[in-house]
């Protein structure tokens, strides 16, 4: 029980590791071999949730020391296996390993080269639950940059006729990302000292004590007690900067953003999912648990700079995907859209913000994933991804028609999906935030509701031009049959139809995980940020 | 009685997924069974609760009931729970009747449909939203019904979804129906921010603590309106009512008529302690009101589309039914609001009747003389046109007679364009009558040889909208003409905070009401008698020639370009911006910054790669530079 969440990391790894000892002749054996880890996960995730106790903290703790140097008068340096859950992270993993599985279902026929691409899947899904549940800096780090070498061969092996392209501007984005992280990652590294450490010096890479000022050593440059100024901001502002435009690359936000349509419409279906379901989601996983916990002070100071770009990113990725003529790309655009709405909760410095923020990143995983598995399933059987090559589908395919519907108006926010909930929590926040914390304006809360209506738009405008009219197709697609969904979709889009559902009907159990988490966040965030900063 | 309350919304939601869920296997007999069972069910427990309510000791005005808990973070909570009391019982009345008897219509009207199931499915899962929505005891509960009842308006009205211009018609209702719900969840918010809930009853209690004119109520009161001004089609949210009429006939008469575009007027019936509290904002809702009910009413004089005609013409009816809420008078926007549903659904469903028998005609200078081959739509229509002029004593009279008492109480401008809002609607409607059923029939023989009058499934629910449009109007017969007012009575425990707040309202004094009366029925036959000169008598047919009419003339009937209006300025813009974004910054700026320094970064690379030339010479000489600036530099720290 108390190495349950080493388990769940380890099980994807050593199924990477037997997916090379088979001979790549078996081919369908890999894939049996991925499913059977990723339901062994699951198992594993009921068992965890089952037994966690909400509000408790974090839970199913391990800790074991990993890397310990004396280094004579430079102290010690002290990195741990340190892992944890709490109520944020819960329900990431719970979507990682959900998202996994529907995945492996999405991969189960016509892979090419299957020993290669089950066995950096089953890495990549390792490397996902880990970085979800670290606790160090340095393992979180470990795990992050493991996410991207998988990422990086999946698009650039399986991926479209500009895969390359693609997957070097993902990796050279992510890598500048990456290298932001990492300075900041070495200057707490040199600031911050191991309270438990027994008198002598011990740097530790522990995010809990990252996140108390009372751990920094001081004169050190992170040291809140005694600011060191490099320019225009103080050397704590420039670290949060660059922490929230690391993460803000893999979130992504407008402008960073470009890499991600590329990579989407020349990834296949499945890569496309776990992109867009979850490592999208990293980088909002980070500012909440790294760049917001340790330096709140610059936090607050920055929230309007974070709302306005979130505003931006709300409204500029709905215009893009409304002038976007390929079905993938404007569904990559959406997802810019939906994780500007997670930033602008994460602004507003709100228990109903962040609460919304988390509950729109488990949605978007699950809509996300839905979106890319319809484009999947048109692309399957034309080969054509672009929206004016089709009309009429509707009458031709019903059932696939019936989960469009659902996909649609629940990304648009309709009630009783579960995207509605959670844009109505960030709203809600970035409504309050001016009387309660006077972080940001409610103007940017208008403005970004004009979002909604740009979102119908384009939705309603793709299943105008797909489903509705008579039936015809062209392009690629004009010798192609459309048969309605087989089992095997059924079997991916009807769960995630029905979580959507649930969650939006029924949201109280997700919430009540969330929440604790979200008062803990907005109380350290405001308490701690308002006792550092120099002006509040 | 409480536990009835949950099954009312659940029975056509079982209907709904049940259709849904078993789609292929049930015959069309069993398809109609289930779907208007589930709503005469719903109507049934309604019934039930709606005459406990009226036996109801006094005090006791409301059901409430509890599901479950629904949302709770922070400080926001709330459950998913219903109130009955006697403004939800109304309209669930209507709602569950009147969708009763359009479901059974629908049944011989869609018969020959192949989409006769999904026809069903979605009526259904409208009936529920609807539901939802004027039985929520709490703002939010009441945004899903309206978000829903949205959802299904756009599905049905693009019905025919082969026809692109159908599809346009929808996604024109949704997105501006969304514009107006924007307002309405942000003036929810704005009531949680302020309040600190979102449930009617501490919304309404705390409210009292506010000052009349308050800023922030005035705010809240304006955002709700504007949801009302895109779902119940006011200016300048209305274009797109008229384009609904795409859907098949029973849709309009249900959702855009009777029930969904009415749902702006319950909205503002439920909040009136709000809205009392803000005059400013009451103002405006007559303001626009009033000038909806004229402009629209202007508009249908032109239209020769029998459901455009009717369509614009409930535009202009809820406009009336603004006015009154405007004027503080809510009961008689509720009032007019029923017995509309009422007159409303059957010249929407005659109006189908007459298009089933002409072959899927709706141009009305192609009918006349039907009267002669639809009898029971012939009769039924003029009751419902009667009805809808003022004539006593059919519903509309009592209702939009209380409307203009008001009006004059208030203000004589406001009277006077409100009767001629409605002196209009009495003209076009008997213009849009005649047109239809008397003098020679102008369709081709072909089309001719057709006309037959409706299936019973279809008239027997015209015969009984029929009697309501008839007896309607005496559940508020006024004081002046010997009546008690039981609407009034019935309602009076929903208005009762702000008529405290408002205070004594002004009355008129009898002999004045008998004038107004007297003045504007007879005013009406005058309207009725100039509609029967010029196209009875004179056999006037409008004519197909754009070009020969007035300017005036042709300003009405392009419906004074708004639509061309809002194109140009709206729609084209913003699809201008996004190709914009897509092309110019997403792929020439941004892109050409990522890939100009991936490429300045090669070319970076390549040009210092030839400064390890291998000569140590160099290397020293470069060492002690470097070290000369750093000691430099260091210097001057």
């Amino acid at each position: 029980m108390q190495n349950i969440l080493s388990f769940l990391i380890l099980i994807p790894l050593l199924g990477s590791l037997a997916a090379l000892l088979i001979r790549p002749t078996q081919t369908s054996l890999f894939r049996w071999l991925a499913l059977i880890a990723v339901t062994l996960q699951l198992i594993l995730f009921i068992v965890l949730v089952s037994n966690y106790e909400a509000g408790g903290g974090f839970q199913f703790v391990e800790q074991r020391s990993w890397i310990s140097l004396d280094l004579g008068s430079w102290g010690t340096l002290k990195a741990d296996y340190f892992l944890g859950v709490d109520g944020m992270s819960l329900p990431l993993i719970g979507l990682a390993i959900f998202v996994m599985l529907i995945a492996c279902i999405s991969s189960w026929n016509g892979v090419t080269n299957p020993k290669g691409y089950f066995s950096l899947y089953l890495l990549l899904n390792a490397a996902v639950v880990g970085s979800f549940a670290a606790l160090d800096f340095l393992l979180f780090y470990v795990f992050f940059e493991f996410m991207l070498l998988p990422m990086f061969f999946l698009i650039g092996i399986w991926g479209g006729s500009r895969r390359e392209y693609a997957s070097i501007k993902f990796f050279l984005y992510t890598l500048l990302g990456s290298i932001l992280i990492l300075i900041v990652m070495i200057g707490l590294y040199l600031s911050v000292n191991d309270p438990s450490g027994s008198g002598g010096l011990v740097h530790t890479f522990n995010m809990l004590h990252m996140s108390d000022p009372s751990n920094y050593i001081s004169n050190t440059i992170l040291d809140p007690n005694n600011i060191v100024t490099l320019g225009p901001f103080s050397a704590r502002s420039w670290a949060f900067l660059f922490l929230f435009f690391g993460f803000a690359i893999k979130l992504p936000m407008v402008p960073l953003h470009t890499w991600l349509p590329d990579a989407h419409v020349e990834a296949s279906t499945p890569v496309s999912v776990i992109l867009a379901a979850l490592l999208l989601k990293i980088g909002a996983y980070g500012m909440l648990r790294i760049a917001y916990p340790i330096f709140p002070e610059a936090a607050l100071d920055f929230s309007v700079m974070v709302a306005v770009f979130a505003v931006i990113s709300i409204l500029y990725g709905a215009l893009t995907a409304m002038a976007s003529k390929d079905l993938k790309r404007m569904i990559a655009y959406s997802s810019v859209s939906h994780m500007g709405f997670v930033l602008l909760g994460l602004a507003s410095g709100t228990t109903e913000g962040v609460t919304g923020a988390v509950y729109q990143m488990v949605s978007h995983g699950i809509l996300s994933a839905m979106l890319f598995i319809i484009a999947g399933v048109l692309y399957d059987r034309t080969g054509d991804r672009l929206i004016r090559n089709y009309s009429g589908l509707a009458g031709k395919m019903p059932y696939f028609f019936a989960m469009v519907l659902i996909a649609f108006f629940a990304s648009m926010g309709m009630p009783a999906f579960s995207g509605f909930i959670g844009e109505l929590m960030i709203f809600l926040g970035a409504f309050k935030s001016n009387a309660h914390n006077g972080l940001i304006h409610e103007s940017l809360a208008i403005i970004a509701t004009l979002g909604l209506i740009f979102g119908a738009a384009y939705f309603l405008w793709a299943i105008q031009r797909m489903f509705f009219g008579t039936y015809d197709v062209k392009g690629n697609a004009r010798n192609s049959i459309l048969p309605d969904l087989n089992n095997r979709e059924i079997l991916m889009l009807f769960p995630l139809a029905v979580v959507t559902f649930i969650f939006g009907v029924y949201p109280q159990p997700l919430l009540d995980l969330i929440n604790p988490f979200a008062t803990d966040f907005v109380n350290h965030l405001l308490y701690q940020g308002r006792i550092l900063s120099p002006h509040l | 009685m409480s536990d009835l309350i949950g099954f009312i919304p659940l029975a056509p939601l079982l209907g709904f997924l049940f259709i849904g869920f078993l789609n292929k296997s049930l015959t069309k007999g069993w398809v109609s069974f289930f779907a208007c069972g589930a709503v005469f069910v719903a109507f049934i427990l309604s019934s039930v609760l709606f005459f406990n309510l009226l036996n109801a000791p006094e005090g006791q005005a409301a059901f409430t009931y509890t599901a479950f808990d629904w949302i709770t973070t922070g400080n926001f909570s709330v459950s998913f729970s219903f109130l009955v009391d006697p403004l939800s019982a109304t309209m669930m009345m209507i709602i569950t009747g009147v969708g009763f008897l359009i479901h059974v219509y629908s049944v011989g009207y869609m018969y020959h449909d192949d989409g006769f199931r999904r026809f069903f499915m979605y009526l259904n899962l409208f009936i529920f939203f609807m539901l939802l929505l004027v039985m929520g005891s709490n703002y939010l509960l009441m945004f899903v019904g309206w978000e829903g009842v949205g959802l299904c308006s756009y599905l049905l009205i693009g019905f025919w979804f082969k026809n692109q211009d159908y599809n346009d018609a929808a996604k024109k209702a949704f997105i501006m129906n969304r514009i107006g719900d924007l307002g309405l969840i942000l003036g929810v918010i704005l009531i949680f921010v302020t309040f600190g809930s979102i449930n009617y009853a501490d919304v309404f209690s705390k409210a009292g603590e506010f000052p009349v004119g308050s800023e922030i109520i005035t705010w809240i009161t304006i955002l709700l309106f504007v949801g009302a001004i895109g779902k119940s089609a006011q200016i300048p949210l209305y274009t797109w009512l008229p384009d609904a009429m795409a859907g098949p006939t029973p849709v309009s008469a249900l959702i855009h008529a009777a029930t969904m575009v009415t749902a702006g007027v319950y909205m503002i019936a439920r909040n009136n302690v709000l809205y009392t509290l803000s005059p400013f904002t009451l103002e405006i809702v007559t303001v626009i009101g009033l000038a909806t009910a004229l402009f629209a009413a202007t508009i249908a004089i032109a239209q020769n589309d029998i459901k455009k005609v009717l369509a614009y013409s409930t535009v202009s009816q809820l406009g009336l039914m603004f006015v009154a809420l405007g004027l503080g008078a809510f009961t008689t926007g509720i009032f007019h609001m029923a017995t509309h549903a009422f007159f409303k659904a059957l010249l929407f469903l005659g109006a189908g009747s007459v298009i089933h028998g002409m072959s899927d005609e709706q141009d009305i200078r192609k009918m006349g003389g039907l009267r002669k081959y639809l009898p029971i739509t012939f009769i039924t229509f003029l009751v419902g046109t009667l009805a809808i002029a003022g004539i006593p004593p059919f519903a509309g009279f009592f209702s939009k007679d209380e409307i203009l008492a008001n009006a004059f109480a208030h203000s004589k401008v406001v009277y006077a364009v409100g009767a001629i809002a409605s002196l209009l609607t009495s003209f076009y409607m008997f213009r849009l009558f005649f047109l239809t059923f008397s003098g020679e029939n102008r369709a081709s023989e072909e089309v001719k040889h057709h006309i037959h009058e409706s299936p019973k499934s279809m008239t027997i629910p015209l015969m009984v909208l029929a009697v309501l449009s008839l007896i309607g109007g005496f559940m508020g017969v006024p004081e002046v003409l010997g009546g008690s007012h039981a609407l009034n009575n019935f309602l009076s425990p929903v208005f009762a905070q702000s008529a405290q707040i408002a205070g004594e309202h002004h009355h008129l004094d009898h002999s004045t009401e008998l004038i107004l009366m007297g003045l504007i029925v007879g005013l009406t036959l005058v309207m009725i008698f100039i509609a029967y000169s010029i196209y009875v008598r004179r056999k006037s047919v409008p004519t197909s020639n754009e070009a020969s009419l007035g300017a005036a003339h042709r300003l009405v009937y392009n419906k004074y370009y708004v639509d061309e209006a809002y194109n140009t300025v709206v729609v084209k813009p913003l699809y201008f911006l996004s190709k914009v974004f897509d092309s110019v910054v997403e792929k020439l700026l941004i892109d050409n910054i990522v890939n100009g320094t991936g490429k300045a970064i090669t070319w970076g690379s390549k040009t210092l790669r030839l400064v390890q030339t291998g000569n140590t010479g160099f290397y020293i000489l470069a060492m002690v530079i470097s070290i000369i600036v750093l000691l430099v530099s260091r210097s001057f720290l």
